[in-house]
């Protein structure tokens, strides 16, 4: 089941094998009772769970459950955040991703993040393209990742005749298309999508979701989404995010059930999984 | 109440209309008085009917290069810094302090580079510098136009979308690279716009000049000698006993050379609006 992508880029000195407590063949990412806290309150505890290769799993759940959060552990994106500290333990092939040795801008160059808003930088396409590799020192062969991952993403058609327009001249659909096509040029493992396409229209949406079913065969997906349609259209795995609120009005995450989506969307275990997907709240 | 208004901004039209027909028509019977190949030739002495317009602004450019060549990296290293590295609590540290800076009167700064600069760094170096030095005015100059820079430089860039700087973050860039690569090139028009301010600044400003680099008429492009610069040669003419006064050529050339430094400062600041509307990079 696991992937062979080997992990040892990350760094030099963790051995994979040297994690006991954890089996590396349940999944290539893998989170045991993690823990974040903003300050001194958990915006998400005592996390469990483990993403399969090759498949998407999606993070559902009501506003401030704290599925954004948990996405943005998986590439220590929550590290640019000063107050933000993470407990527990999170291993990407074995390997402790929050263990001291691990450089989170290797981690960010295996695991690449797609965000909810285009964002794509105010430079040409090509530049946006090749941004990854030109800040990882890789100066050849731009021309042929340009083209691979355009077309990897649906928009080389599209754009192969403006290489060197502005990307901010590009529809949003096509600028979130790019954005895809940018997360995998630095050629990832694993990509993260938050919300991808909640700032899109209908058909612009279901082009990403045809373009994240095209990808899953290279690549391992996690999505955080907000709609469930798209949860239940295009995910293998589902994870379902509940909040509770404490009396002083903070909110932490927790969560609920995690199990294949066709389970949770047709007879899940919990009763709030059920109200949730049935639109009950949230 | 909307006439009280509109008098006042009538009346400050109407002062910066009269200051420039007044420059204009002193200027013009500056320029009728004397021979045009004199702006060439033989110094600034206009005491003595010398008026080398050359030399003036040649030590002007010369200071002003020297202060750019100084502000604009320190400047913008600042900024990166107070705007991409520092924590929340250090920037509202440093930023007032810069702001301090901006806030020191410029005779000051005329006084530590004549009494410091001078002797501590240029002499230091270049034992052939004069005591009254176009290097040290220029890095007088350069100090009091560093803020300048550094905020407004900041500001450019602490307007660029975060969301940009994640993008750089999520595809495995470090700082360094999304300082250089991301934040400047977007806050590039703000940037363009904080150096030609500060060379503005740095043509206009006279206090540093006056006391640092002297008002010595020869033209001279050697830094390590003094020189009188454009706003050097107004003050010069315009205060003391001996000032001038009526129907000459020296108490006109006053006024020719307030509408030279009009003319530049107006035209960089056009310039500047210009890449600022030009290169906004919409995000």
């Amino acid at each position: 089941m696991t992937s062979r992508m080997p992990a040892q880029h990350l760094s030099e000195t963790v051995d994979p094998q040297s994690s006991d407590s954890v089996d590396p063949d349940a999944g290539i990412l893998v989170a045991r009772d993690l823990t974040v806290h903003y300050g001194s309150f958990p915006a998400i505890k005592d996390v469990s769970m483990a993403v399969q290769p090759n498949q998407i799993t999606a993070l559902i759940g009501p506003s401030g459950c704290g599925k954004s959060t948990m996405l943005r552990c998986f590439n220590r994106m929550n590290d640019l955040i000063e107050s933000a500290a993470v407990t527990g333990r999170l291993t990407y092939h074995g390997v402790d991703l929050y263990s001291p040795e691990v450089d989170p801008v290797q981690v960010r160059r295996h695991i690449g993040m797609v965000f909810q808003k285009p964002n794509p930088f105010p430079k040409s396409i090509y530049a946006n393209i090749a941004f990854g590799a030109k800040i990882a020192g890789i100066k050849t062969g731009l021309d042929q990742l340009v083209e691979e991952s355009l077309t990897k993403a649906a928009l080389w058609e599209e754009v192969k005749d403006k290489l060197h327009e502005s990307a901010n001249a590009l529809s949003g659909g096509q600028q979130q298309r790019l954005c895809i096509a940018r997360a995998i040029a630095t050629s990832p493992d694993v990509v993260l999508m938050d919300e991808p396409a909640s700032a899109l229209d209908p058909i612009a949406t279901l082009r990403i979701e045809e373009l994240m079913t095209e990808l899953k065969r290279e690549y391992t997906i996690i999505v955080v989404t907000h709609n469930m349609q798209q949860a239940a259209r295009v995910s293998d795995r589902t994870a379902f995010f509940n909040v509770s609120v404490s009396d002083d009005g903070h909110r932490t995450g927790r969560l609920v059930e995690f199990d294949d989506t066709t389970t949770i969307f047709t007879n899940p275990r919990e009763k709030s999984t059920e109200d949730y997907i049935t639109g009950r709240f949230g | 109440m909307r006439r009280t208004f509109l008098g006042a901004a009538v009346f400050s039209v109407a002062i910066s209309v009269a200051i420039i027909v007044s420059l204009i028509g002193e200027a013009g019977s500056f320029l009728d008085k004397i021979d045009f190949s004199q702006f060439f030739a033989d110094g600034w002495f206009p005491r003595r009917g010398r008026f080398q317009v050359m030399a003036l602004i040649a030590h002007s450019a010369i200071i002003t290069g020297v202060a750019v060549v100084l502000a604009v990296p320190l400047g913008i290293g600042s900024a990166i810094y107070l705007s991409e590295y520092a924590r929340s609590g250090t920037r509202r540290l440093l930023k007032p302090a810069l702001e301090v800076l901006a806030g020191v009167p410029s005779v000051v700064l005329g006084v530590f580079a004549l009494n410091f600069i001078t002797p501590q760094l240029v002499k230091r170096m270049f034992s052939t510098a004069e005591t009254s030095n176009l290097l040290a005015a220029g890095l007088g100059v350069g100090i009091l136009i560093v803020p300048l820079v550094a905020s407004i430089s900041e500001d450019a860039m602490r307007a660029v979308p975060d969301s940009l700087r994640q993008a750089a973050y999520g595809l495995g860039a470090k700082p360094w690279h999304v300082s250089l690569r991301v934040v400047v090139p977007a806050a590039l028009s703000g940037i363009v716009a904080a150096i030609i301010l500060a060379v503005s600044r740095a043509i206009g400003e006279t206090m540093v000049v006056a006391l640092a680099a002297g008002n010595a008429g020869i033209l001279s492009v050697n830094p390590l000698e003094g020189g009188i610069t454009l706003t050097g040669a107004i003050a010069a003419l315009a205060i003391g006993s001996d000032q001038v006064a009526g129907d000459n050529a020296a108490f006109q050339s006053l006024f020719f050379i307030g509408l030279l430094l009009f003319v530049m400062t107006f035209v960089l600041n056009i310039i500047s609006e210009r890449v600022v509307r030009r290169y906004r990079q919409r995000y």
